[in-house]
């Protein structure tokens, strides 16, 4: 779908929106009546590179844009799902839960190949899971924690899987429709673990060709597709390029179709303004976001009055205006990405404190606060930002000023990309940047990272309401009493305690070539990157 | 030697100096010049507080990536702040950290270059090893490890320019030492018993300063050139502050279009600058010591 | 000679020790890790577990000291190890560069020699005309140009005039020799500029030096055509210290091109350099930096053999 437009005071903007208009008219109605085309190489940026092929064992999606065509997930989340959030079967033709929730059973599709042409079972599945939730000695397993619940898999037949769990646990399907987990086969894992870091052997629409380190990746039609009528594609060239304007020239100069994380609102204007019809945008939430850690053990931060200050500073709303022109951050957003099952309303979100519609009362209170607390005008305290021009440094900027405007006289010190997470984790700051990406919008993935315990608390703050209520969320069967420990939650995080503050969501922006077809952007650019159901149209 | 001495006093009157520069400026038109635009950006940076319609930091949304008008001068950027007041605190920037590296790498360079030209032997062999280590090594990897370890604010990015700088300027003041140590008055100061430190400070220094100010010149240059690659990268001077490197990063790029003014003056800012230090540079070479070569 | 040509020689080795010395602890030293980085991506927090697992699997849990000396000898025998981040053998990853680099410095240099030398020439025959500022003023003006901006420009430039957008993916020479050209004749000319603006600078101050020699003057008086004494004899004269900035500049430009691979998008060893260092990927950074630091160690030597063999006092200092 294309995106509804802000007014823009650019210059050009007239041009701008008469080609914007040209460009909806014209890909709308193609979208929905035409017939895929079968053939031609789709040719996309990836801006970062796998370092092994091994997705089990890595974080980047530098790994899933150019090697996902070539594998097969148990389940996977619904390519035309806007959402990013339902879950479909992939190598699993059906399944059923057990009434008490913790037996999962899948049935295998019959038939489907690996691209040595032997035949993918149960095996397959069980060894690829094992791999993951139990793996071997020396192996690491960067998702093991997201599967504690597992006691154990099993595959009773050729055509059956089945999972069973410790205890229930409502997001478990989605869980499965992880994009990280790919199949792999039984044998080959046998023989040698590490074999899937260093080459390419799955079940996906595509075939591996080649890869040149520092340039590019080139997959090929897989004749024996399981899903008879696909891939629509002959085939794929992926092309890595790190500079962002390097990304942006090579869409420009058609070099390239598509870049499948995302280009900042100027990109996307001077795309639309330079090639007018020949570029389709398409825009969602993203769920990612930049917080703001608090250290909890460092004075005055240690006071939650002073906390929501900082908070109550923020005009979230304008913020998203002004922002949402420069840099990959729009929706006003809790801990739930806009547009998703679990989001907070925004009536109900302009009740949390820095939220509230009536800028001018929320940066009184504010005020009030650090008054009461002691903290006199002109307190200076230095903010750690991370070296990365989007959207951290732009948001930096903005935070700065908002503070300014309640009486903080706020230093930015950036830190290098690559120093900036063992700069979190000793806990070397007053306040600083801190980050989150999910693949699937769900609570328990999102919040796991507030937990008392967990690794990512930087802020060090230390609330068991928060441990108990995550986990009520996690186990609730019925949705609305889930939907209840969730706001409790949310509250809890941002309103009454404020461990961190929540700045703005980030949004992702596709402006791609209009002749590539049948892709849909979801929330997050782990998804949708297998590529069976995109085609060309010329 | 008595008679050195008394050139170099010779030098120091004042009328010799405006007959120097008078003459300077008939010799070298294209020096005079970068000379006074040199002077010019000084004389900005100093009064940029009162220059400067509005404040460089104060971010005003109302008045995003606005075009040039009377109202901004040279347009606004992302932020809606005042480019020309950005591009006049700009200056302030890139000349402290300009002349700060410089300075001090070139004299470090230059007390480097005598000592091992001085005492020879041994120590001349040790500091020419390390200042080859200096000279080999990737000046972005030095950068980024400085800027990494000790964390990018003003002063370290100085020392992180200044230490590509130290073995060059030593490499040449050395050479140059290297002839006035054979000159026999050193040996008579040393055979008068005159102490190590005076012998250099006194005697060789004075006769280095041609290549040390030839040196110093075009480090400025380099150095401003430097900081704005280093900004540029994310390496430098850090936001809010105003700096030209800076200016050009991040949204500069992506608005090259829609607002070239915000990538526009910097760019110009930062070439004048490092073009009018080495109109000066070459000239004042070319009058000293037109057989140096400064790499 | 051969003595002065063995100690030259043998002088490199400490010079080399030296820099992989530095390099070892530098990288070390600097904040993040490999480990972390790899697995942080862009979730965050990894367990210590998974994090000590891999530490261990790499070897950076034995002592230092321990750690350098096995890369030290591998190095000896030309083994450089395995990348730390894609785990590929490090020649490898370098050979794969290597060709892009070399072929764009050598490109460079063509552009900058044909620009240098004779603008250089000019300008100091006519010295303080308006041909020597015009010459000055752009050569002085190559070098107040940052490079990542005009770098910029040209693809800009190609953008909005033409449309069009030089190939994102290198074809060896000896395949395709347009395609390959194409890609690469901006950058060339990029870089070339600014490298041409030192080199004219040089020229041109060693050819004045010259020209106020003795012996062109007689040459001079003698009645040659003055074009035969600049043939003859002064050019030959001006080339050593030309040579040696061209060498230089040359040795800088095989890993020194970072922010024109960037721009450009060029799978270069700039390239590989600045990604090596943002990874914290030890053995491809120790690797790297060697290299750079031999290959201008390496031209240093010769230029020295060089003016050795042209000035015998040298030999005998």
């Amino acid at each position: 779908m294309t995106h509804r437009y802000r007014e823009s005071r650019l210059i050009l903007a007239g041009c701008l929106a008469l080609s914007l208009a040209l460009g909806i008219a014209l890909t709308l109605p193609a979208m929905a009546q035409d017939k895929p085309r079968y053939g031609g190489e789709l040719v996309f940026v990836v801006p970062s590179e796998p370092p092994s092929y091994d997705a089990h064992q890595e974080e980047t999606f530098g790994v899933i844009h150019p090697v996902a065509p070539h594998y097969s997930l148990l389940l996977r989340v619904d390519p035309f799902d806007k959402t990013g959030t339902k879950p479909v079967g992939d190598l699993a033709e059906s399944w059923t839960i057990s009434k008490d929730g913790v037996t999962y059973t899948f049935k295998l599709r019959k038939g489907v190949k690996f691209h040595d042409g032997s035949e993918m079972t149960s095996r397959d599945v069980k060894a690829s899971y094992d791999k993951i939730i139990f793996p071997p000695m020396a192996m690491k397993s960067l998702r093991k924690g997201a599967y504690a619940a597992v006691e154990a898999v099993e595959a009773p037949d050729p055509q059956t899987v089945r999972f069973r769990l410790k205890w229930p646990e409502s997001s478990f399907l989605l869980n499965l429709a992880s994009p990280w987990n790919w199949i792999y086969k039984a044998d080959t894992l046998a023989k040698d673990p590490w074999w899937y870091e260093k080459n390419v052997m799955g079940t996906g629409p595509f075939k591996f060709v080649e890869h040149v380190r520092g340039s590019h990746w080139v997959g090929k039609k897989n004749p024996d597709y399981w899903d008879k009528g696909k891939p629509y594609l002959d085939g794929y060239r992926a092309i890595f390029i790190s500079s962002s304007s390097a990304q942006v020239a090579a869409v420009r100069g058609e070099r390239a179709m598509i870049q499948f994380r995302g280009f900042t609102p100027a990109d996307r204007d001077s795309l639309v303004q330079a090639l007018g019809p020949k570029i389709t945008v398409q825009e969602s939430a993203w769920d990612c976001v930049l917080m703001v850690a608090m250290h909890h053990e460092k004075r005055p931060f240690d006071d939650k009055r002073v906390r929501r200050a900082l908070t109550l500073a923020l005009d979230r709303y304008q913020g998203s205006q002004a922002l949402s022109r420069i840099a990959i951050v729009k929706e006003v957003a809790g801990v739930q990405v806009p547009g998703t099952p679990w989001a907070t309303p925004p009536d109900e979100l302009a009740k949390l404190a820095g939220y509230w519609r009536d800028i001018n009362a929320s940066r009184a209170e504010a005020r009030r606060l650090l008054k009461e607390a002691g903290v006199p005008e002109g307190f200076a305290f230095t903010f750690k930002n991370r070296g990365i021009p989007q959207p951290y440094e732009p948001l930096g900027i903005w935070m700065i000023d908002q503070w300014r405007q309640i009486g903080l006289n706020v230093k930015q010190e950036i830190i290098e990309a690559s120093a900036y997470h063992p700069m979190l984790k000793r806990g070397d700051f007053e306040v600083a940047m801190d980050f989150q990406c999910g693949f699937i919008v769900e609570p328990d993935l999102d919040l796991g990272r507030f937990l008392t315990n967990s690794d990512a608390n930087y802020g060090k703050h230390k609330d068991t309401v928060i441990d108990d209520l995550y986990v009520r969320q996690a186990r609730a069967i019925e949705p609305e009493e889930r939907r209840k420990h969730l706001r409790a939650l949310e509250k809890r995080l941002l309103d009454e305690e404020v461990h961190v503050l929540y700045t703005l969501q980030w949004h992702r922006i596709i402006p791609h070539s209009s002749k590539v077809k049948g892709w849909t952007i979801t929330p997050s650019h782990y998804l949708n990157n297998q590529l069976d159901t995109v085609w060309l149209s010329q | 030697m008595a008679v050195r001495v008394e050139a170099i006093r010779e030098v120091r009157e004042p009328s010799r100096w405006i007959r120097a520069v008078r003459d300077f400026c008939r010799k070298r038109p294209l020096g005079a010049i970068g000379a006074a635009v040199v002077v010019l950006m000084l004389l900005v940076a100093v009064t940029a507080p009162w220059l400067a319609p509005y404040n460089p930091v104060t971010v005003d949304f109302g008045a995003m990536l606005a075009a040039p008008s009377a109202k901004h001068w040279l347009g606004t950027d992302a932020f809606g702040r005042d480019v020309l007041s950005r591009l006049l605190y700009g200056s302030q920037t890139a000349l402290i950290v300009g002349f700060g590296a410089a300075l001090i790498g070139a004299t470090a360079g230059a007390v480097l270059g005598v000592g091992s030209a001085y005492f020879g032997g041994r120590i001349d062999l040790y500091l020419q090893r390390l200042m080859d280590i200096f000279l080999s090594f990737p000046l972005i990897i030095l950068a980024l490890a400085m800027v990494a370890i000790l964390g990018n604010n003003l002063p370290n990015l100085i020392t992180a320019i200044t230490i590509p700088m130290i073995p060059r300027c030593a490499l040449v003041t050395r050479s140059s030492a290297l002839a006035i140590r054979e000159m026999p008055y050193i040996d008579a100061a040393r055979a008068a018993g005159f102490g190590h430190a005076r012998i250099m400070l006194r005697h060789m220094l004075p006769n280095v300063m041609a290549p040390y100010l030839i040196m110093l010149t075009a480090f400025l240059g380099q150095a401003i050139l430097l900081e704005a690659s280093l900004s540029f990268l994310g390496l430098g001077v850090q936001e809010p502050t105003a700096a030209w490197g800076l200016m050009l990063r991040g949204a500069a790029v992506e608005f090259a279009e829609a607002a070239p003014w915000m990538a526009v003056f910097p760019g110009l800012a930062i070439s004048l600058a490092v073009f009018a230090f080495n109109l000066f540079g070459d000239s004042l070479r070319d009058a000293l010591d037109p057989k140096l070569r400064t790499l | 000679m051969w003595k002065y040509i063995l100690k030259r020689f043998l002088l490199m080795f400490p010079t080399l020790l030296g820099v992989a010395v530095v390099i070892f602890v530098l990288i070390r030293v600097v904040p993040g890790d490999v480990v972390e980085l790899r697995m942080a991506g862009d979730r965050g927090a990894v367990s210590e577990e998974a994090l000590a697992k891999e530490r261990a699997r790499f070897g950076l849990d034995r002592p230092v000291w321990e750690q350098f000396a096995t890369w030290l000898l591998g190095v000896a025998r030309l083994d450089f190890g395995r990348s730390m981040w894609t785990g590929a053998p490090i020649l490898e990853e370098i050979k794969l560069r290597f060709a892009l680099s070399l072929q764009l410095a050598v490109m460079a240099t063509i552009v900058a020699v044909l620009l240098a030398i004779p603008l250089g020439v000019i300008a100091a025959l006519k010295q303080d005309t308006w041909v020597d500022y015009a010459v000055r003023i752009f050569s002085i003006a190559g070098l107040a140009t940052p490079s990542f901006w005009l770098g910029i420009v040209f693809i800009l430039g190609l953008l909005i005039i033409f449309k069009w957008l030089p190939p994102m993916v290198y074809t060896p020479f000896w395949v395709n020799p347009w395609q390959n050209l194409l890609q690469l004749i901006w950058p060339a000319l990029a870089v070339g500029y600014r490298y041409s603006a030192v080199a004219t600078r040089m020229t041109r101050s060693a050819m004045l030096e010259v020209l106020r020699e003795d012996y062109i003057r007689t040459a001079r008086a003698k009645g040659l055509v003055e074009k035969l004494v600049l043939s003859r004899h002064a050019l030959k004269n001006a080339m050593l210290p030309v040579l040696t900035v061209i060498a230089l500049e040359f040795a800088f430009l095989i890993g020194g091109l970072v922010v024109t691979e960037q721009v450009f998008n060029l799978n270069g060893l700039g390239l590989l350099f600045v990604q090596a260092v943002a990874h914290r990927d030890y053995t491809l950074t120790q690797a790297l930096v060697l290299l750079v630091a031999s290959a201008f160690i390496f031209v240093n030597f010769l230029m020295d053999l060089m003016y050795a063999w042209l000035d015998p006092r040298i030999r005998f200092r």
